[in-house]
């Protein structure tokens, strides 16, 4: 038999609330090292490529925040909904539709000054995101059709729009014929605001609305509601909660949410329409929102860790030489291992065959 | 009758959770052929020690002793292995799967669906608890789901058949069939282990008795000896509440429905037919029933769960029929559901943010903004009003025992000062001292001028609170009779369906 067991606990332990995530990054290092060996490269120079390296200078850190803000921000959106039993993961397609609307509007606008042009962007980027999501919101409501799969689907729908867009009537005419948008005006970019890097207003624009998004959870009646739905399904029906209030709630927040983050990357780094805008954003956000306990604070510490793993995954690739697909194994294991350590929460593990018996 | 030895014997059994003693030393002997009971309020601690009967639990220190050999019992399947039996008071069923993938699911080698169905027909029959295999549990209601674990066990013919309170739900006909089953079963070897703190039947059926409190055996008799003072005053430590009951000044009609019909929210529910019912302000009306007769269907029509046409329901005389929960709340409803956790409270959640559930619209909530102060003087108040063991207005529901987070739910609601309040299966698993609590309660907002329905299926609770009872059957409502004018056999009867029964 087992010498190791898992028993459930009376109830969830809060020190191992606090010790999982520690133990996680324990298990990671030990587990890179390992990896790392086996691979015949130096484990220590591999870890400082992955975590130390990429935030040694002030410009790595500004790529960090800079890299960190839309996972925040896409992540805060959609977790109000996955409280509430939504499961809107379709934000990678809202990004694109997001971008698609504040692409429009500073290629219209181009020759206005930038506090026409930028709040424009903003509200139709958010205002087309939480479109894009109020279909499954929709679908979910009138004929309860799944929305985890209508929103997906309708990202590569979003996806292809932006690539028609600018493949088609959006193209830059003195582009070489390159599938891509005018640069944009100055008017429409968003202004640095740490010198020497390319930290951008858009990150602050992040940080007010994890700042609302955490108002809304933990004081609004709307949110308790919300979350009631998401506990208790039975409850919110005695509460008199509407389930259809819920989904549109959700949906929306994560749609809106997913748009403005699509309009801080054009308006911010990229400075025009691509075919791509963004590099899986909106997937990654997912992992963000479990990973931070679907709550605004724990999302933002989430969002800088998977930030980190990005560009030490990048940094690695250079420096030693990794192929791509061990830097995302080595993502993957720290993900795993801090779902694993997540147990511990509810369980303890007990050492010793299940008859023996404990010490009275 | 007990010779050689026990078929189940504890001998100092103990078991912690933290700083409480759940079990503290037990004793227990169990013989073939003996109807044993195991006597004690909730709390007591008889379930854990079913459940380390069961080996669902296991002790701290003590032995096991089957037929006087020493045994671990590690896991359910081991007890079932012995001949072990056992029909939780809470019930281990999966409620997305029907009966028969259940009962399946316990067996321990594969069985034919269709073969095991027809001896699920056929032990449902000879014992009298009609049950169709092919149902899905989650469309069945509290009784229903306890007939299905009762079947279950006696599928396996157990030597040893441990019961946890299995009469809480059933007709006092129904309640003489299952005695029946339970001497024939002793009288054919089976010993019986049945928990209970019902006083009345633990005299009607047991050979033997053990008494616990607060986690330690506190007597053994031979409870056909004894009077039921004397049981009450083993079990509890004090003589038995009785409530303060004086009679009704009923005023105007506060709670209605008129011609109510309601299809069945699910395909094995119970549709609603001409419903006709009158609550006046100032008296109790009971509603008694077999569950799964339309009891559900009525409580999410009359609490506004479900809607219906605006003048099928009427709250002090407006109609109502098409406003959701919400809103007839601001009308004067209060509603304790049958559900505890999951329903009228969320267990994940602290007894402040509770409190919203049901009380937001009464100041608790500021242009949308919570107001915390607000709903933790709240549960406050209700924690102090009912004597609420509880940790405080931040303790988390799920931390609360089912008695005393019937009471907070039930303070929450009178803290509305209701017109109307329906209460369903009120004191269902509740402990004595807490039901009488929540029975005297009742009554006091009934004499506050409050009009108040309760719906359940204990016929002891409706005799001792209601002033008029009426019979839910086939999602049909018959008369509401005066409790002076009937009694429980009659009811039972209508309960039951009986061609020609009546409530009177």
């Amino acid at each position: 038999m087992a010498p190791f067991r898992l028993e459930a606990r009376n109830a969830p332990s809060s020190l191992a609330k606090w010790l999982a995530p520690p133990l996680a990054a324990i298990a990671m290092v030990a587990c890179g090292f390992v990896l790392f060996a086996v691979l015949g490269k130096d484990p220590v120079a591999a870890l400082h490529a992955f975590f130390v390296a990429p935030v040694a200078t002030r410009y790595g850190i500004g790529e960090l925040l800079l890299k960190a803000s839309p996972l925040a921000l896409i992540a805060t959106g959609l977790a109000i909904g996955y409280r509430a039993n939504v499961w809107n993961i379709g934000a990678e397609g809202q990004l694109a539709v997001g971008a698609i609307a504040a692409g429009g509007v500073a290629l219209a606008l181009d020759a206005s000054g930038p506090l026409v042009v930028l709040p424009l962007m903003f509200v139709a980027g958010a205002l087309a995101g939480a479109l894009w999501a109020a279909i499954p919101a929709w679908l979910r409501t009138r004929c309860n059709a799944n929305e985890i799969l209508t929103s997906l689907m309708l990202v590569y729908i979003a996806t292809l729009l932006l690539s028609y867009m600018v493949h088609g009537p959006w193209r830059d005419p003195e582009g070489f014929n390159f599938p891509q948008s005018r640069m944009f005006a100055a008017s429409a970019l968003l202004p640095v605001i740490v010198e020497g890097t390319r930290l951008n207003a858009g990150t602050l624009v992040t940080l007010a609305v994890v700042a609302a998004a955490w108002l809304f959870v933990a004081r609004t009646f709307v949110g308790f509601e919300m979350r009631v739905a998401g506990l208790a399904p039975g409850a919110a029906q005695y509460a008199g909660v509407s389930p259809a209030k819920v989904v549109w709630i959700g949906m929306l927040c994560g749609g809106a949410c997913a748009g403005v983050a699509g309009v801080n990357e054009i308006a911010g780094p990229i400075g025009q329409l691509l075919p791509s805008v963004s590099p899986g954003y909106g997937f990654a956000a997912i992992i963000v929102a479990f990973v931070g306990r679907l709550h605004p604070a724990g999302i933002v510490v989430a969002s800088l860790l998977m930030s980190l793993l990005y560009l030490g995954g990048e940094a690695a690739q250079v420096a030693l030489a990794l192929p791509s697909s061990i830097t995302g194994l080595f993502q993957g294991t720290l993900l795993l291992f801090l779902l694993a350590a997540d147990v511990l929460i509810h369980y303890r593990v007990r050492i010793g065959a299940r008859t023996a018996m404990a010490t009275p | 009758m007990t010779h050689g030895n026990p078929r189940l014997e504890l001998a100092g059994i103990t078991k912690r959770y933290g700083d409480v003693v759940a079990n503290d030393a037990i004793d227990l002997a169990v013989h073939a052929g003996e109807i044993h009971a195991l006597l004690g309020e909730n709390g007591a601690g008889k379930s854990t020690l079913s459940k380390i009967i069961y080996g669902v639990v296991r002790p701290d220190a003590g032995t096991l002793r089957w037929e006087g050999r020493a045994v671990e019992i590690a896991s359910p399947g081991d007890a079932r292995r012995l001949g072990i039996g056992m029909v939780f008071q809470h019930f281990s069923l999966f409620e997305s799967l029907r009966v028969v993938d259940n009962i399946a699911l316990g067996e321990d080698g594969p069985a034919s669906g269709a073969a095991l169905s027809a001896s699920i027909r056929g032990i449902s029959h000879a014992y009298g608890l009609p049950l169709d295999p092919s149902r899905y549990v989650h469309t069945m209601s509290v009784g229903e789901r306890q007939r299905v674990e009762i079947v279950r066990c006696l599928l396996q013919s157990p030597k040893l058949l441990v019961m946890d309170e299995p009469t809480s739900v059933l007709t006092p006909q129904a309640v003489e069939r299952l005695f029946a089953t339970l001497r024939s079963l002793a009288a054919e070897g089976t010993a019986i282990l049945y928990i209970s703190h019902k006083l009345a039947e633990i005299r009607a059926l047991c050979d033997r008795a053990t008494i616990l409190r607060d986690g330690r055996v506190t007597g053994e008799c031979d409870p056909r000896a004894e009077d039921q003072a004397s049981l009450a005053r083993m079990m509890i430590g004090s003589d038995l509440p009785h409530p303060r009951h004086r009679a009704a000044i009923p005023g105007a009609t506060m709670l209605a429905a008129r011609a109510l019909d309601l299809p069945a929210g699910d395909p094995f529910g119970t549709p609603l037919a001409g419903i006709d019912l009158d609550v006046r302000a100032g008296e109790i009306v009971g509603i008694a029933g077999i569950s799964g007769n339309g009891q559900r269907e009525l409580l999410a029509a009359l609490s506004g769960e479900r809607t219906t046409r605006a003048d099928a329901v009427a709250i002090d005389g407006v109609g109502v029929g098409h406003l959701g929960i919400a809103a007839r709340r601001r009308h004067g409803l209060a509603y304790v559901p049958e559900e505890r956790q999951g329903r009228g409270a969320v267990p994940e959640l602290s007894l402040a943010d509770n409190t919203l559930l049901s009380a937001s619209a009464q100041g608790l909530v500021r242009h949308g903004i919570v107001d915390r102060r607000a709903t933790r003087a709240r549960a406050r108040d209700a924690i102090a009003a009912f004597r609420v063991k509880a940790a405080g207005p931040d303790a988390l529901a799920e931390t609360l025992s089912g008695g005393n987070l019937q009471k907070f739910i039930l303070a929450r609601e009178m803290q509305q000062s209701p017109k109307v309040l329906i209460a369903a299966q009120p004191t269902w698993g509740v402990d004595i001292g807490a039901s009488a609590e929540i029975r005297q309660a009742l009554v006091d907002l009934r004499d506050a001028g409050a009009a108040v329905l309760v719906v359940s299926e204990d016929l002891d609770e409706l005799f001792e609170i209601a002033d008029r009872i009426a019979v839910i059957a086939r999602g049909r409502l018959s008369p509401a009779m005066p409790v002076t004018g009937t009694d429980p056999e009659a009811i039972g009867l209508a309960m039951a369906g009986e061609p020609g029964a009546r409530a009177a």
